[in-house]
């Protein structure tokens, strides 16, 4: 049973965003916040992010030696599995690439780790060639905490829950195995595109 | 924006449990398996959003996952990582 | 083997617009019937689904304001968020004799029946009034004389809910007693509260811990957080404290 709603339009659905929404999304002017659990604050001084799991040797920087590597500005659409997509994001981030310069591994894939728990899975060629970053800025200022502060994950072409919030560095494996949304029923690749939202799309 | 204004109660989950669930889940006690606090699970801090990836309900006391359910593909999956027991009132039982 | 007691499955059914109010500027009652309600008790929620030309569609809890003693008819209260998505149509479009999805009642934590006894501490933070209103008024319809007290937070007097019914409520019943706070704005020589609810105010207004009185917090989560903290802090037991947070973006 379903029963129009006389007069009901709901959110602006809008077309004309010439082919940048992909297939169920909506457009947000806002920037929602979702979350599974408290937000952390780790201090600065006790931050750092580290490249662990399947390498030779694993790395690790504080915040002001993250802080010291090249950065760059990305603008990018974002697509949040739960249909809102925000276009021409402006972050300032290192890029993916730049961590892993030099390290000899032999995996294929990334578990991305993040102060509170929080997990997701990728692959580690989806997050090399230019196609992912560590971002500290959004919009011009310090990434605030219920965003990600002080550095998130971005990889904006796979649905944004891979983008962790909070993350504290990429362990790498041989085989894919799920992260935390993954393991409760989210697609383990999940790109917007071909709307791959639940396992089994 | 304080993060305490991004969480509800575990009772905000009553809908989507009473679609699981025979009986009311909210007003069970659970025990949480990694720090050992009793509560009702409509005392639980929980984590949903109008149209969240899931629902995720956190110990109160330790804040551990006790409970996801995500909806979504035609599935409704259900996880209980985190409760050591789960205990209902018997039909009939006076309430106490 | 009885079967009563078993809950079925929650489904959607229809309600029909009867009567829409005007509480505040922002805040309209929206008055349904609804054949074969089964009932429900104070304090539960009903989830309501609204769904546009194109299939499009929305969901969200609203609490039952309506006391359990009338059958097959309900309340609910709804504060218009402006930039929410299904308050908007409740407050501002929806007209008498339109119908509505929902489905319910939901909830077995945060209910009250006058079985249940109290004395009953009631606080409440702008629209969280409307699960205490439900009690109230299932109160009031029992006839009880459980001592009762309500602690109402609003921003302004015209922004208080149930006005004129609270204070009807207060004059006609036994055992009642509310306090209103007033955040923003108070008119000249108001006499109740003119701040946030504190725990100096919590100090006055509730009973001491000793009397175990059932406590009902509902508001948005910051209210929520606070009044629960400054009660334990106070000595009361967290097991008496019920607690029903608004979202942030539940509009």
């Amino acid at each position: 049973m379903s029963v129009f709603s006389r007069g009901f339009k709901g959110r602006r659905r809008d077309a004309d965003t010439r082919g940048r929404l992909p297939p169920g999304q909506y457009l947000v002017r806002g920037f929602p916040v979702l979350s599974a659990g408290p937000t952390p604050r780790t201090p600065l001084a006790e931050w750092t992010f580290s490249i662990t799991g399947e390498v030779d040797e694993p790395k690790s920087w504080t915040w002001e030696q993250f802080r010291a590597l090249p950065s760059e500005t990305i603008t990018r659409d974002i697509h949040c599995v739960t249909k809102w997509s925000k276009l021409d994001t402006t972050w300032e981030g290192v890029s993916v690439d730049t961590l892993l310069a030099g390290v000899e591994t032999a995996a294929d894939y990334v578990m991305a780790f993040c102060d509170g728990g929080y997990t997701t899975n990728l692959p580690l060629e989806d997050l090399s060639g230019g196609k992912a970053w560590v971002a500290f800025a959004y919009d011009g200022q310090p990434l605030e905490p219920e965003h990600g502060g002080p550095a998130r994950l971005l990889v904006p072409h796979l649905y944004f829950w891979k983008s962790a919030k909070w993350v504290r560095g990429l362990q790498l494996m041989k085989d894919d195995s799920p992260g935390f949304w993954e393991t409760y029923g989210y697609h383990m690749y999940g790109d917007p595109w071909r709307e791959q939202r639940y396992s089994g799309d | 924006m304080d993060e305490t204004q991004l969480r509800l109660d575990g009772n905000a989950a009553a809908g989507l449990l009473q679609e699981v669930f025979v009986h009311e889940l909210t007003s069970a006690r659970g025990a949480c398996a990694s720090c050992g606090a009793v509560a009702e699970v409509g005392a639980q801090h929980l984590y949903m959003y109008p149209q969240s990836p899931g629902a995720v309900l956190r110990c109160s006391a330790c804040a551990s996952v006790l409970l996801v359910l995500v909806q979504g593909g035609g599935h409704l999956r259900l996880a209980l990582p985190g409760f050591m027991w789960l205990e209902f009132r018997e039909a009939g039982a006076q309430a106490g | 083997m009885a079967r009563a007691a078993v809950q079925r499955r929650l489904s959607w059914r229809l309600g029909e617009v009867a009567e829409l109010i005007d509480e505040t500027p922002r805040v309209r009652s929206v008055v349904l019937g609804v054949a074969g309600w089964p009932g429900h008790r104070a304090g539960q929620h009903v989830d309501v689904r609204l769904t546009a030309d194109d299939g499009y569609q929305a969901q969200r809890s609203y609490s039952i304001a309506s006391a359990p003693d009338t059958p097959e008819r309900l309340a609910l209260t709804v504060e218009r968020l402006d930039d929410g998505e299904v308050s908007p149509y409740l407050v501002g479009e929806l007209r008498v004799g339109d119908t509505l999805e929902l489905r319910g009642p939901i909830g077995g934590y945060f209910v009250w029946d006058v079985g249940m006894g109290g004395p009953l501490l009631l606080i409440a933070g702008g629209s969280g009034i409307c699960p205490l209103m439900a009690m109230l008024r299932h109160r009031a319809a029992r006839g009880s004389a459980v001592p009762t007290r309500l602690l109402y937070s609003s921003r302004s007097l015209e922004d208080v809910i149930y006005r004129d019914e609270l204070h009807r409520l207060m004059a006609t019943g036994k055992g009642l007693e509310v306090f209103h706070t007033l955040t923003r704005v108070q008119p000249p020589e108001w006499p109740g509260y003119r701040r946030r609810i504190d725990q100096d105010m919590l100090a006055e207004v509730t009973w001491p811990p000793d009397l175990h009185p059932l406590v009902f917090v509902c508001g948005p989560t910051p209210l929520v957080e606070s009044v629960a903290t400054a009660l334990v802090q106070l000595g009361h037991e967290p097991g008496r404290i019920k607690t029903e947070r608004f979202g942030p973006t539940g509009g």
